[in-house]
Formats: structure tokens, sequence, C-alpha cells
């Protein structure tokens, strides 16, 4: 099968799960969003992807996804160590064209993976999870919330200046990772030219700060609304 | 204007592809800036030859930028500093008096080292060999002008066909991938009409080869691009993965 | 007295291909499969004759001294390809091209043999078209055409300034494909050390594995020479690294004639000589001479002032230009042949008008072509050779005129072949540049090209039928046979010998002395005197390298400096013959231009009725003079004119 022997074929599968999670991500950060602006309809919408089988059906996608985007990952980066040969270069400089996070993916993605872990245990475990194994009350900090109650959950991490470095932190690995993440996924299917490259890039660029302003957005105003 | 320097080399040597190999240093007195890196080496080997040892070993031929052969990674460059050239076009004015500068051979798995800084480039001669080319026979063609082609994908296939096989896309590249040197010619190809008929063939073959013998997969960081003396673009990395994706899709 | 039997085909001049074709002999597809041909070379010529030859279905081993057969340095041809399309509707006919390549060389060249060359040029277009060539076009999508060298059609096609790289790869192309058929067995990094005899027919060839140092034995029924020019004699020269004349020369030395070795050209727009250490000498194309205007001062004390760095070129007034081509050459101005701008270059500088810190340079100003049609347009055309020059120059030629001066850059002598492209040695031909026999005395602009995939794609394929098909009976050789045993053992003592002279020279500061030699006595204007000097100077220059040459290393391994010094050895007999070759021939002609013969203006006179003749030279073993046989150069067709470039 083309898709998994080629290399193009295995950058492929990387270009459409990576897309795919970038969709994912723009849901994830709309969501959040609405946080900001009124927590009810923040908590509505966590009531809405409790515990139902379209939410489950969905969760075990994107964690598909994830996978996928991941395992491949480390399949390509080893190919391309050995492909490398064994000596590397004594005096090597990036030319000035070359974006960074270009030649920084895999770091930029385990730094990304590190942060979802930890965000997963704070966030996804105590909420959804907590739902679906049929409980529906969860300790949090103390006190016992509804795993609906979302917006609890914001509050409450986001009142500690930890998280909020550590999660700004993972926005800007994030951002890095999406610039060029993006516009490489679309160079990989092929939809790109001279003309749309230099387009591509600033789509890309746009895009991922959208993406990881929307998410920092809600992380500093919940910090400064528990101040 | 062009004065004479003092400059120190540090050279990659390597007795063979199995022997490993190290850096050696030779220092270089009065080189005019005005000559080209090539011709430094030559001095640098006139100096070595008269003190009766082996000079040092690199690849080069045609000397004004256009038969390919000459490589070198120099200063962490490959083609050395200087932008839009091969090494062969290099001067010494683009180094200060008193610099060191290291040359090292290409570097991946796909170019294996023969001696020093001559490295093993058969690869990518296999790639064209197993689709790089029109099936035509010599004789019975039709007229040139036979099939009009705009003027743009001439000048697009032009550019594609400016590529000089030197091997700098897989140096520069991270992941050792030779996704721009198949894409120029797959590109060149595709764009013209005589070429269209098999593109689709030619696509396949040539990822196929170039897969099987070891090159790494394009991550799209634009190195080689950058890098590269004839200025060839990932635009045509696109169009391969264009023509790749939808031959696979038809079959 | 041998007789020189050209086998010019019988018949009015523009049927003699078709009448060949239509009576040699063929060998039947399956016979095809039995026969082995040797090709050594992957430029133009070689990559389009192996591609070809296995196409048809015989059995191909192709040689190649680069890492890669694309590498040829063919690839650095820049200009263009003549063909008489006539797709300008400017009036171009074959017969046009065919005369223009005849006059051009200054009727020197078999008339039979450049008619053949204009008539196939047609389909070399068509066929680098199909095979992907990405020649300029026009709006309308069809072929670009642009004029070149002074003719007076838009003849030339064009792949920007790359030409020759585009038509080798399309060579290279067709030929890898083959490759990978299986149908050509090809040798990179090999380099053919002789040619291999057995009972008068070329047999096989002795080659050196460059990477390895072995010496390696190759059988088969034809062997084809594709090797290039020795224009390298000079030391410096356009020509690349490692073009040498050793292929063609041990043809020679095993009894193949070499034709009119004195005849070199000399290109007239090349970037000047910057330093003892200079490697090689980069070639501008001659297209650049379509909106530049060679100039040098009129007035001494200017051209002293600015060689001292004192003054600039822009500063010389208009009126102190001295534009001495539009000057001596009203009609064609900038625009004459090679030959006859390199040689008024250099009278220039002799009388000391030279620019540059040597005073061996002249301007090539495009403020006039700047004015009149805008930067845009000047750098549309010659933006890439511009940006070269600044590279290597560090001047801007938009801005202060480009210096430049004629360097060596290809040899119209080579292995004599009759019409069927074989040497005196039956089964061994010649091809390319290594032969000798299509520009005469000069060779035109873009006329290089044409010259060697003609040759390769629908002359050699034809031709070399009509000799294998007497060979269908003739089994495989055996490499063991005594004559390839004695033919290794020549090369073996020969290396063993360069090995253990262990002198104080390395072979590059010999090399350059024997450049110097061929520069001042043999290079753009030579005379009796000089020649006889060259000759005796070479003698000595030979002794002091088979004496005092040094070459570190081991000779079974990559040696870089053993390569050189094969070729060495090569060129300095190449170098003896040209200067012997130049003092029989007491004419001027073409690049061959004695001091002694011109006309009161200074152009070449031709003696047409003592020189009518190619000279094929016959080796007589080692130190001994080679014996000069002629083959007259009748012309039946055309009458021969005094070149005039004036009106």
């Amino acid at each position: 099968m083309w898709l998994l022997n080629s290399s193009i074929g295995k950058k492929l599968i990387m270009s459409i799960s990576g897309l795919f999670l970038i969709l994912f991500l723009l849901f994830h950060m709309s969501m959040n969003v609405a946080a900001v602006f009124s927590e009810k309809a923040y908590n509505v919408i966590c009531a809405l992807l409790g515990s139902n089988w379209y939410a489950i059906a969905a969760t075990l996608v994107l964690a598909a996804g994830f996978i996928v985007h991941i395992v491949y990952s480390i399949i390509l980066t080893l190919q391309n160590r050995k492909a490398r040969g064994n000596d590397r270069y004594a005096v090597n400089k990036k030319p000035k064209m070359v974006e960074w996070a270009s030649q920084n993916m895999f770091v930029l993605g385990v730094i990304v993976l590190g942060f979802l872990v930890l965000h997963g245990s704070q966030f996804w475990y105590k909420m959804t999870f907590t739902e679906i194994i049929g409980h529906h009350e969860v300790e949090l900090g103390g006190a016992i919330v509804s795993p609906q109650d979302g917006a609890a959950f914001i509050r409450y991490y986001f009142a500690q200046p930890l998280n909020v470095v550590l999660y700004l932190i993972w926005y800007v690995a994030l951002w890095f990772h999406l610039t060029h993440g993006f516009w490489s996924a679309i160079h990989t299917i092929g939809w790109n030219n001279q003309i749309w490259m230099k387009r591509w890039q600033i789509i890309s660029n746009i895009l991922s700060t959208v993406i990881c302003l929307g998410f920092a957005l809600v992380t500093i105003v919940f910090f400064i609304k528990s101040l | 204007m062009d004065k004479n320097i003092n400059i120190t080399v540090k050279v990659w040597r390597q007795k063979d592809r199995k022997t490993k190999g190290g850096f050696e240093s030779y220092q270089l007195e009065g080189i005019s800036q005005g000559s080209s890196f090539l011709e430094m080496l030559d001095i640098l080997n006139e100096k070595l030859v008269n003190e009766g040892k082996e000079p040092v070993f690199f690849d080069h031929d045609c000397r004004e930028g256009i038969c390919g052969m000459c490589s070198l990674y120099i200063d962490g460059h490959p083609h050395g500093p200087d932008e839009s050239i091969t090494t062969c076009q290099l001067h010494m004015r683009k180094f200060d008096d008193g610099a060191t500068i290291t040359i090292e051979p290409w570097r991946s798995a796909g170019f294996p080292v023969i001696r020093d800084l001559v490295v093993d480039r058969t690869a990518y001669d296999k790639i064209i060999q197993a689709g790089g080319f029109v099936s035509v026979n010599t004789g019975g063609v039709p007229d040139g002008n036979t099939i009009p082609i705009p003027k743009k994908d001439a000048d697009l296939a032009m550019d594609a066909a400016a590529c000089i096989g030197c091997g700098a896309c897989a140096a520069a590249c991270k992941n050792g991938s030779a996704m721009l040197f198949v894409s120029a010619k797959v590109s060149q190809l595709a764009l013209l009409p005589q070429g269209r008929v098999e593109a689709a063939r030619r696509a396949k073959a040539m990822v196929a080869k170039m897969d099987e013998l070891g090159f790494g997969n394009c991550t799209n960081t634009r190195a080689c691009e950058a890098e590269c003396p004839k200025d060839i673009s990932i635009s045509n990395i696109a169009r391969l993965n264009r023509e790749f994706i939808k031959a696979k899709l038809q079959d | 007295m041998t007789k020189i039997n050209s086998k010019i085909p019988q018949g009015p001049l523009a049927d003699k291909w078709t009448n060949y074709k239509n009576h040699q002999k063929l060998v039947n597809p399956a016979n095809k499969r039995r026969l082995d041909v040797i090709v050594v070379g992957t430029g133009l010529a070689g990559a389009s004759a192996a591609a070809s030859l296995a196409e048809m279905g015989f059995n191909v081993l192709n040689f190649c001294i680069q890492d890669s057969p694309r590498r040829a340095h063919s690839i650095a041809a820049q200009g263009g390809i003549n063909a008489a399309k006539n797709y300008q509707n400017d009036g171009d006919s074959v017969y046009r091209l065919f005369y223009d390549t005849i006059k051009g060389g200054d009727y020197r060249a078999r008339e039979a043999n450049v008619y053949r060359l204009a008539e196939v040029a047609n389909s070399i277009i068509d066929q680098c078209v199909a095979q992907g060539v990405p020649f300029a076009r026009e709006y309308g999508g069809l072929l670009d055409n642009r004029s070149f060298g002074g003719a007076q059609v838009s003849r030339t096609f064009y792949a920007r300034g790359q030409t020759g790289q585009q038509l080798l790869l399309g060579a290279y192309s067709a030929l890898s494909r083959q490759i990978g058929l299986g149908k050509v067995k090809m040798y990179t990094r090999y380099e053919m050390l002789d040619v291999v005899i057995v009972d008068g027919r070329a047999r096989g060839i002795i080659a050196r594995n460059l990477v390895t140092g072995e010496i390696e034995r190759f059988s088969a029924h034809a062997v084809v020479v594709g090797s290039g020019g020795y224009a390298n004699t000079f030391f410096l020269s356009t020509n690349a690294m490692a073009s040498n004349g050793s292929a063609a020369w041990q043809c020679y030395k095993k009894g193949a004639w070499f034709a009119n070795p004195c005849m070199a050209q000399i290109h007239p727009t090349c970037i000047p000589v910057h330093g003892e250490f200079q490697s090689k000498l980069t070639l501008m194309s001659e297209s650049l001479r379509n909106d530049g205007r060679i100039w040098v001062p009129k007035k001494l004390e200017d051209a002293k002032a600015i060689r001292e760095g004192k003054l600039k070129p822009t500063q010389i007034k208009e009126e102190d230009r001295d534009y001495y081509l539009e000057r001596r050459y009203p009609a064609f101005g900038n625009l004459v042949p090679r030959d006859v701008a390199s040689r008024a270059a250099k009278e220039r500088c002799d009388a000391g008008y030279g620019v540059g810190d040597t005073g061996l340079a002249v301007y090539l100003d495009f403020s006039d072509a700047i004015n009149r049609l805008g930067k845009n347009v000047v750098e549309q055309r010659y933006g890439n050779l511009f940006q070269m020059y600044e590279k290597i120059v560090d001047d801007n030629p938009y801005e202060t005129p480009m210096m430049i001066f004629p360097a060596l850059h290809y040899t119209m002598g080579g292995l004599w072949v009759d019409y069927e492209l074989m040497t005196s040695i039956p089964g061994l031909f010649a091809i390319g540049e290594a032969n000798f026999s299509d520009h005469g005395a000069n060779r035109l602009g873009a006329s290089a090209l044409m010259q060697g995939l003609a040759d390769g794609y629908f002359v050699l394929p034809y031709t070399i039928q009509n000799y294998l098909a007497d060979q269908i009976q003739v089994p495989r050789f055996s490499t063991d046979l005594p004559e390839f045993e004695k033919a290794e053992k020549g090369i073996k003592d020969r290396i063993a010998k360069l090995m253990s002279i262990k002198g104080k020279r390395s072979v590059d500061s010999i090399h350059k002395e024997l450049g110097h030699i061929m520069w001042d006595f043999v290079g753009m204007a030579r005379n009796a005197e000089g020649l006889r000097k060259a000759i005796n100077d070479i003698k000595a220059v030979k002794k002091e390298f088979w004496s005092n040459v040094r070459i570190p290393g081991e000779a079974n391994d990559l040696n870089v400096e053993l390569e050189k010094a094969l070729h060495l050895a090569d060129f300095i007999e190449i170098g003896e013959l040209m200067a012997r070759d130049a003092l029989d021939r007491e004419e001027s002609c073409g690049g061959h231009f004695r001091e002694e013969f011109q006309t009161p203006e200074g152009e070449a006179l031709r003696q047409d009725d003592k020189f009518s003749y190619v000279s094929c030279w016959e080796y007589q073993g080692e130190d001994k003079e080679p014996v000069l046989l002629k083959e007259p150069l009748d012309y039946e067709f055309i009458v021969r004119q005094q070149r005039n470039y004036k009106s």
C-alpha cells in the first residue's frame, strides 16, 4: 500500500492527521473563548460534550488522529536520522530563509505532547473521563464540583501562576509547531506553487496566531479574574 | 579591493569508505582574494605535493558552475557561504584575513565518502535511470514545432531543468532527502506535453527508487532551496507530491 | 605512400547522404544483440551515440572519467545550437547552413561531411524537443531563435544561457533510460588508457578504474572514441579541468592518423587571467557581442593610466575610445567570427593599448545597449552572464565595462575520420570534438553542439552498421588474448615508470610551463621561427617531465596526480605535433594564423593552391618524426573565396 510504504504516502498521513488536529484545535479554541464571554455558555458546551456517544466517538477519532500523527512522526524521524548518515557536520549553519520551527518540528511536537499529558490529567481526565466511568461529582482543589462545570475547572487551574506559565509556554511551542505545520501539510498534499507559497505561509502564521492567542486569552483572562 | 590573506583550512581527510576520517588543519599564507576557492585548494595541494604528501582529494571539473561535479560543505554551507553559486564559483574575497575555514564532504547516507572530500553520488544517476526521461528512441519524432508549448510552461520547465545534480540539496537537508532533485526532473518533464504522456509512471518510478536508495523524507524545511546553487524552487516538490498522489489515486 | 580513402559517396552534394543510407549494409535485429560496442565519453557525441546504439539493439559499454555521465564538458556550452529550420522565414536553408559552416571554417573542411551535418541538424532539434529539452519559446508556443556569431539568419535554438547543459541532459536521459534497461553498461570514474588492436582492427580498450587504480580490460566488436578535444594542452583554456586528449592520443599512437592538430580555436570573450594561480579560464557567451561594444583607449597614455589604476574606463571620453572591430570591419563590426575578433584583441594589446592589471584585456561595453534598450532588457538577455562575471571579477558590468581576453576554447583538429566517422584503424570510430571532420580551420558559434549530436544521433548509428555488418560472425573476444595482455603491460610499465621518477616538480608546474610555450608560440599568431623554438622547448619540457615529475601516493589507488601526469605526458606530445603541423601549414586559415601569411590589412591569407589539404599525421614510434599524409580537399560544389568581413 503506497500510503504506508512510500515516503510521500507516509508524509501524506502526517499531513492529513495534522490538518485534522488543527481543525480540532480551532474548535477547542472557539469553545474556550466562549468562556471569556459567558461561563454559562461554556458549561452548556461542556455538558453537550459529556459522555454522549457522539462525543465518545469523536474522542476516539481524535485520539486516533493524535496517535497516527505521533507514531508517524517517530517513524519518519528515525528514517530521516538514518538517511542523514553516521557522521554529522562539524559546522552547520541554518540558511536565512529556513524557519527555525521547520527544523525542530519533532522537538516541538514532543513539548506539545508533554503539555498535552498535563492538560489531559487536569481537564479531560477529571471531566470527560469521570463522566464516562459514570461519576457525576469530582474533587477539585478540596471542593466537589460537577464534571460538567468546565468553568469551575478553568477558574481553578488558571488561578495558579505556575499553571498559567506552563500553559503559555505550551501555546508558544504550539504556535511554532503550527506555523510550519500548516503550510507544510498543504505543501505535502501538493496544493502549492510559487505564488501560493508566500500566501500559505502567511495564512499559516495567521492561523497559528489566532489559535494560540485564543487559548492564551482564556488563560490570561481567568488568571486576571482570579486576582 | 582584493588583497592577500592568511587563512587556516580545516579539511576532512578520510582514507576510504570504511576508514574513520578526521580533520586536519593547514596554514596558507598570502592567498589572493581574487582567486577562487578551488584555486586556493590547488595551492594547498601544490604545497602538499611539494612536501611529498598526498593532496586533498576533491571533486571538480568545469569550474564554471555548470557541470555539478564540485561539492564541499564549507563553513556550514554546501557550496560555501555565498548564494546561488557552486563551490567552483566561490571566491576567496568571501573570507577574511585570519579566518579558519572548515571543509567537509557531503554527509548523507545516500552519498558515501570515497576519499577525503569526494563522495559517491551515483544514487542520483540511479534515480534518473528509473524514470527521469521521455521514452522516445532516436529518429521518428515529430517536428519540433508540432506541439506549441505555452511560454510560461516552457520557462517553468527550464527553471526546473537548471538542476546540475550536484547533491547539495540532500547534503543540506537535515533529513537527507533527495526530493528537490527528484522533483526538479519530474516537474520539468511533467510540464512539457512531450513528458506528460508518462508523467504518472515517471513520478512513481522515481519516488520508489529514491525511497529504495535510502534517502530521507522531506519535511519542507526549505534548506535545499536555500542552498541550491541553481535556485531550484521547492514548489517543484509540491508538484511532485501532486503528481505522485494523483498517479497513485488513479491506479 | 598510403592511399587515403575518405569514402565520400558519389552523386550530387544534396543526395550523397541519402544515397549512402540507401545502399549501406545493415545489421538485422537478432544479430545486433550479439555485437558489443565500446563508447568512450559521455558528452553530446558519446552519450547520444551510446543511447542510440543501445536503442537499436547493440550492447554498449560506455565509459566516462567523471562520477556521472551528466558531467561531460559539453554541459558548459552556453549559446545555442544551429539548425536550418527556417522557422523565422528569413530565407535559411540547408544549403545556407552548409555554406556558412564551410566558409566559417575557411574552406578547410570536406564539402560532403559539412553538407550532411547541415542536413541532419533539423532532426536534432526535433529529437531534443521530443526528449523534453526546454528550448526557449515565443508567446505563441513555438520555438524561438536568435542570431549568433555573425550569421545573417536567426537559426540558433537555445535554452537560456545553458543550451549545452540542456542538450546534454537530454542525451543523458536517453542514455540513462538504456542503462536502466540494461542495454548500456555504464562505467563511471574510468579512464581509457589504450585501445587494443587485434588483427588490425580495434577490439577493445584498457581502462583504469580511477577509484581503485585497477587496470582493467574490455573487449568489443568496435570502439567509438568521443573523448573531446585537447585544448588543455595550453594548461589555461576554457575546457574543464579533467578534459584531456589522452584517449585520442593513444589511438594515434596505435596508428590512427591525427588530422589538422594545429587548428585550435581561440575564443574572444573570456574573462582575463588574474594571476599565476589561475587554474582555468571562464568563457562568457559569444552572444554578449550582439549588444556589447568592444574597445580600448585610443591614447597609449590613457591605457597606461588605466593599467596603473589611475583612471577608470568610464572616465575615458567617447572620442578617446577605439572601437577597433567596428573601425576595421564596418560590415560585421563586433560580430566578426571568433578568430578575427581574437586576433584583433591581441593586436591591440601587443601594441600597448591593453587594459586591466596585466594589459591583457579589452573592454566589452554595454553602456550603449543599456541606454538604447534599458537595463531591464539587457538584464533579461544577459543577466546570468553578468552575474557570473560579477562573482568572478567583483565588478558590476552594468556600471563599468566588462574586461575580456581571448582564450583557447575548442580544437577543430582531432582523429582523422572518413565519411563513416571511422579512423584509419578499422573498427575504431571517432565522434564529436575528438574527430577533425566538420569545422575545417575554424568553428562557428553554435556549431559544436550540432556536430556532436549529429555524429551521435544520426550519423554514427548508421555508418557503424556498415562496418559491423561484416562482424556478425565474429564471436565475442576474450580479454585474455595476448594483444590485451601486451596493451595492459604497456600501460602498467608506463605508470610504473612515472611513479618511479620521484622528482621534485608537481605535474601542474610542468604543465604551466608547457602552457606558456604553447600560448606564446603556438597561440593566436604563429611564425616559423617561433614554432621551431616551440618544438625545441617542448622537447626540453618532455625531458624535464620524464626526469623530474613528482607523483605522491600509490598507483593502485585513487591518485589524481597520477591521472594528471598521464594526461600531461600526452599533452606534451600533442603540443609538439600541433607546432609541427602549424609549421608545415604555410598559410593562414581560420584559427591558424601565420604571421608570414597575411594580407596588407593584416587578415588571414590562405594558400589554396598549396595547402588545400587535410594534414594527416601518422605515428612512427617513440621519438621518431611522424609522417605527414595529405588528404586533398577538392571543392566540387562551391567556389572558395577570401573571407571578407569588411563589407
